[in-house]
């Protein structure tokens, strides 16, 4: 199987976000960025695949965000080829990036195509569904297992309260990945920098983008706390005391 | 029809999904201004019963053998038919594992603007929760028609529940030669803990940072006489069972109390947990929404007052 992952670099909610003086969007220049989680399950799940069945795993992903040291890490897990997408400011809808990403997939010859399920900025929708459609293939989200029968696939789809639903797909689908069957593989720094020497990435252009996601963002605002919490302060020590005191009393 | 809002019903296992009733609730307020009605959607085969105690002016119902369990292909399908043939002025599917393979493609398939994660809606504005639940933004629609896919939770289901509509029956588009075929549906398996049945829940988040430091919170957990639950994170990286998983695509629990235990409180979790007696959070970020939910807090470092606290039972 021929498996195109696209990946893309989200800020890391760890740091602090801040709102920028537009009010429309966050404060970029000093965000951190890190892959989105959801997309390394999606690169795991078809470097599984590969290591079982075969084939090849592209990774690919539009420019901007830091993304070479990403592309550069997923040669290093063992993505067969990187591609980069330019040509696209790095901070487009999502209806944009699919389209973009629809550009250049279609002459790729994918057998699958697996996303991460969502991110944590998908405001005009999940980048997986998008760019199936721009790519009139079907797709399944939510998937947290896929395995190979001949030229289909058997996917796993999961629903809440631990129930999920077993489909059989002809290829080539879009799976937006939930989670991979196993941990995503860690891959030490010192193989990404080789991987950065000994890797060719490939740059192509993002192609005619001219769609929209036909609504704009108004106001970011950060959400009104309810002040609800009353926070306990004084060392490690008084603080665990007095949060004993209060489940024996609750419990 | 141009005023109507469509909700998507939604039903898994032959029951109606919340999500259901608490699209049809708002749907019903946005229609009224828009000098429309709410119309249920449901698609299923034998399932019109389902839209039994629906609270909308009309329900619409596509019955097949090919939507009797749901199937992204069909669905998408489907309902991109109908969104196109009624033009409705609004689309409110759920931001649910079933509703995250519709909305995005009606909203390439019929054209029209979609905003994911909303947490609120009037005519034309739609709020998102982004960022893990750390921002939202306003979006603006252009033109005057909308898909939103909107969180569970977000709104009440009493006001979508009703004494029914009537019901028209729409024949199905073509579904032949579907590339997507349901097998069957998997009941999640017995775990070796309920987490359901606990009256204290010790419940464990990314915070715990790798698999070795869970025997902290576990230690304390078994002090306590408590289960250990987790969120996501935990059972995306396999570090416990799915069935000690709480929020959107695990369990619901309402515990006595909740001691969520560096868990920053993403909206798919906070679904999960909110309804608990007593929510008490530790996390060193105090930003972190998990604090708007909880009744007690603290930013300590969850490394110190854990076994703090596992010392003091």
């Amino acid at each position: 199987m021929n498996i195109i992952v696209p990946i893309k670099q989200v800020p890391d909610l760890v740091e602090e976000l801040e709102i920028d003086s537009s009010g429309k969007d966050l404060d970029r220049e000093w965000l951190k960025f890190k892959v989105n989680e959801y997309d390394d399950h999606a690169l795991e799940e078809a470097l599984l695949l590969k290591e079982e069945f075969g084939g090849t795993v592209t990774a690919i992903a539009l420019d901007g965000n830091d993304i070479d040291k990403a592309l550069y890490a997923a040669a290093a897990k063992g993505a067969d080829k990187v591609v980069k997408v330019t040509g696209l400011d790095a901070h487009v809808s999502n209806h944009q990036a699919a389209r973009a990403l629809a550009n250049v997939i279609q002459g790729m010859g994918a057998d699958l195509v697996f996303t991460g399920v969502q991110s944590v900025e998908d405001r005009d929708g999940q980048l997986g569904v998008l760019l199936a459609h721009y790519l009139n293939m079907p797709h399944i989200s939510v998937v947290t297992g896929v395995t190979v029968a001949g030229s289909n696939v058997v996917v796993k789809k999961e629903y809440s309260g631990g129930i999920y639903a077993e489909f059989e797909a002809a290829t080539p689908i879009v799976l937006g990945i939930q989670a991979a069957r196993e941990t995503p593989r860690y891959v030490p720094v010192a193989k990404v920098r080789r991987a950065m020497s000994s890797t060719e990435m490939e740059e192509v252009s993002a192609g005619d983008v001219s769609v929209s996601a036909g609504s704009s963002v108004s106001r970011m605002f950060k959400p009104v706390s309810g002040g609800k919490a009353e926070m306990l302060s004084g060392s490690a020590e008084d603080v665990a005391g007095k949060l004993v005191e209060i489940i024996k009393s609750k419990s | 029809m141009a005023n109507n809002i469509f909700v998507i019903a939604e039903h898994l296992n032959g029951k109606v999904e919340d999500i259901t009733y608490e699209m049809l609730g708002k749907a019903k307020e946005l229609a009224a201004s828009a000098g429309g009605e709410a119309v249920a959607v449901l698609l299923g085969s034998g399932a019109k019963g389902l839209a039994g105690d629906f609270a909308a002016g009309k329900v619409l119902y596509v019955d097949s053998p090919q939507l009797a369990e749901f199937n992204p292909e069909a669905y998408c399908k489907t309902i991109a038919s109908l969104v196109n043939s009624h033009a409705p002025k609004a689309v409110l599917v759920g931001n649910t594992s079933q509703g995250m393979d519709i909305a995005a493609g009606l909203s390439i398939d019929c054209g029209l603007p979609l905003i994911a994660y909303a947490s609120d809606l009037s005519a034309g504005n739609v709020t998102s929760q982004l960022y893990g639940g750390k921002m939202n933004v306003e979006s603006a629609v252009e033109g005057d028609r909308f898909i939103a896919s909107v969180l569970a939770g977000a709104f009440p289901t009493d006001a979508g529940k009703g004494s029914g509509a009537a019901v028209e029956d729409v024949p199905a588009p073509d579904l032949s030669g579907l590339k997507i075929k349901f097998k069957q549906l998997h009941e999640p398996e017995g775990g070796d803990v309920d987490i359901t049945a606990s009256d204290v829940l010790v419940s464990v988040g990314r915070g715990i940072q790798n698999e070795e430091n869970l025997e902290i919170v576990q230690e304390f957990a078994d002090k306590l006489g408590a289960a250990l639950s987790c969120s996501r994170p935990i059972v995306d990286n396999k570090w416990l069972p799915k069935t000690r998983q709480v929020g959107k695509s695990g369990l619901k629990v309402k515990p006595k109390v909740y001691i969520a235990i560096g868990i920053s409180g993403a909206p798919e979790h906070i679904e999960g947990m909110k309804d608990a007696e007593c929510i008490i959070a530790i996390n060193t970020d105090a930003n972190a929404p998990i604090f708007d939910f909880a009744h007690y807090g603290t930013t300590e470092d969850l490394f110190d007052v854990v076994p703090a606290m596992t010392g003091k039972l």
